[in-house]
């Protein structure tokens, strides 16, 4: 009998394991949060000192349109500190990269789900994988070398702009968007498309009218991750966008993003000074923008379901 | 079959040779000029900074470290605004810049000392179908203030000018601001953040121009401008008719370690200066002529 109430009380050999492995995951859980926080903490301290510390106008940040942050304006007693270009640039290269890449993108997924399934996932999915895993640099120095001179040579000025950019970051997210949309087409069940044929729908109808329509969460999802990707993305755009913090006049005007002057001006400011500060603040955008491209994400997803 | 041995064997005997020779003449150049350093040395150096420097620091590095085994020295980029910080708050050891510490906001310039290593000269630069290769300061600020938008303005053909320049902060551009402009903001333009892809840039748009370190002027489809008359090269900087140069400089916090001061020391020597120094493009500043002070202020030697 003792033998047995011992055995009861003490905790057995598989509870312990049970215990150690939650207690490891639940470490890498808090470091991966603890990281995220600080990470988040830092920037956000740097990014307000600009605010707080330097005195800047939130207005001025946000809405002017000059960006010189050495040179201090002779009227106001503040340095050119508008960022109105490098947002703005940033969102239009942005939203261009992924109204092209959407098209082509579903295009492509639904040949290698609906149309040609065997065809499509021998060959498409290796060269979408392919194209996911060349590094940005790569994008850039072909950017530079093959569609910069093609644009200045189709439109004139000197290649470098927002065009260029978009182009580059189109062939960037057309992978990130492909492979996504393959995943949520192939989710849809296939009683819907059984169903559908069964009812006398031709493979176009079934398509357009079911398939995509069941998959447009997923779909939506992808496009967003696409954009996020293109937003955050720095060195293969810094290469082909000009790098001018000008308002962008046309599309082949040269331009910049926040990335771009972000990752110029890094290595030339000294840390504490506004020259920096101001460079923190828009890493804070940055930040924050991956921040609302996520919940976007997550309320298409509770939303979006087909009823 | 007996021909790929042949080959295999070949090759092996030239790669000895080759291994040999190296050893040989390795050797014999560390007999003709050992330094007399009767104390062992060791220790860690990091030094972080410009990039204009970086090339430079690496192969007097290498150098140092052949000379003195147990001294590691590590060189970094980042660019001057980051190894001016990164030197003031201790981080690193010696911090590169291309600017005094006394430009740049946000330093304490008195807490730092300033090791000048080298010179720069920067030359401006255009594409080679620019028909211009004499210009006068006065045009060259006009065009980079955005006065003069065509080169035919300047004597060229009708073609717009695309101006390159570098970003806010860089210390070539800095340089170039302070000896050209004279006090003017430059005009918003296309920024890059290198001289490779300067030099790239302009060698490929046409009516293209920008500036460059000497170094980097010996390439196809660039060519580099007179100014005044005067032609962008060592003579000329050294004594100072060509007025666009900058001083490298190695900044240290104090109470540095003996491996520093020696590293430090050694960048100072004729040796460097008149070897490694002029190989990689810099001028050696035993061969200048004149002392400029961060003020702007130039004497003769």
């Amino acid at each position: 009998m003792d033998n047995i109430t011992q055995k009861l009380m003490q905790k057995s050999e598989s509870t312990k394991k049970d215990s150690l492995g939650r207690a490891v995951s639940l470490a890498a859980l808090s470091l991966i949060v603890i990281v995220v926080i600080s990470i988040f903490a830092f920037v956000m301290s740097r990014g307000l000192s600009t605010f707080f510390h330097d005195g800047v106008h939130v207005k001025d940040f946000l809405f002017g349109s000059t960006w010189n942050p050495s040179v201090v304006n002779p009227q106001t007693k503040q340095p050119y500190i508008g960022a109105l270009p490098m947002i703005f640039g940033s969102f239009l290269v942005t939203f261009l990269a992924a109204i092209v890449a959407t098209p082509f993108a579903i295009g492509t997924s639904l040949f290698m789900t609906e149309i040609a399934q065997k065809r499509g996932t021998k060959i498409m999915q290796p060269i979408i994988e392919l194209l996911v895993g060349i590094p940005s640099v790569v994008y850039g120095f072909i950017g530079l070398t093959v569609v910069v001179p093609f644009i200045r040579s189709v439109f004139g000025g000197s290649g470098f702009g927002i065009l260029s950019g978009t182009i580059v970051l189109f062939v960037m997210v057309l992978p990130t968007i492909t492979s996504m949309t393959v995943d949520t087409l192939k989710s849809v069940p296939r009683h819907y498309r059984e169903s559908a044929l069964a009812i006398g729908a031709t493979r176009w109808q079934m398509i357009y009218k079911v398939v995509l329509r069941a998959a447009t969460p997923g779909i939506l999802t992808a496009i967003v991750f696409g954009m996020a990707r293109a937003f955050g993305e720095a060195l293969a755009v810094q290469m082909v966008i000009g790098n001018a913090a000008l308002m962008p006049h046309n599309l082949t005007s040269p331009a910049s993003t926040l990335t771009s002057i972000l990752t110029m001006g890094i290595g030339n400011t000294v840390m504490g000074s506004l020259q920096n500060d101001v460079l923190w603040t828009l890493a804070m955008i940055l930040l924050l923008m991956s921040l609302v491209f996520n919940l976007v994400v997550r309320a298409i997803g509770r939303r979006g379901e087909m009823k | 079959m007996n021909k790929t041995i042949i080959g295999v064997a070949g090759g092996v005997v030239v790669i000895a040779a080759g291994i040999a020779i190296y050893a040989n003449s390795n050797s014999h150049t560390d007999k003709a000029t050992t330094v007399a350093t009767t104390k062992k040395l060791s220790g860690k150096v990091l030094s972080l900074g410009s990039t204009a420097l970086q090339p430079l620091a690496e192969q007097v590095g290498t150098s140092f470290q052949e000379k003195n085994p147990g001294v590691t020295i590590t060189v970094q980029g980042g660019g001057s605004g980051a190894g001016l910080s990164q030197v003031a708050n201790g981080s690193v050891q010696i911090g590169n810049s291309d600017v005094f510490a006394e430009e740049k906001d946000g330093v304490d310039a008195s807490k730092l000392k300033d090791h000048q290593v080298a010179v720069v000269g920067i030359a401006p630069v255009v594409n080679s179908d620019v028909q211009v290769s004499n210009i006068s300061k006065t045009q060259l600020r006009d065009i980079f203030t955005g006065k003069i938008t065509n080169w035919q303005e300047v004597g060229g053909k009708d073609e717009k000018i695309v101006i390159i320049n570098r970003a806010t902060g860089s210390g070539t551009r800095s340089v170039f601001e302070k000896n050209v402009l004279d006090g003017q903001n430059a005009v918003q333009s296309t920024e890059q953040d290198s001289n490779g892809t300067v030099q790239k840039i302009v060698s490929t748009t046409p009516g293209a121009i920008s500036y460059l370190a000497f170094a980097y002027l010996d390439a196809s489809g660039i060519k580099a401008l007179n100014v005044d008359k005067v032609t962008p090269d060592k003579k000329n900087v050294e004594d100072n008719s060509w007025p666009i140069w900058a001083y490298e400089h190695m900044y240290t916090k104090g109470n540095e370690s003996e491996a520093t001061k020696a590293f430090l020391k050694y960048f100072a020597t004729k040796e460097v200066q008149k070897t490694i120094v002029p190989k990689l493009g810099y001028i050696g500043l035993t061969d200048m002529k004149v002392t400029r002070d961060a003020t702007g202020k130039v004497e003769n030697k």
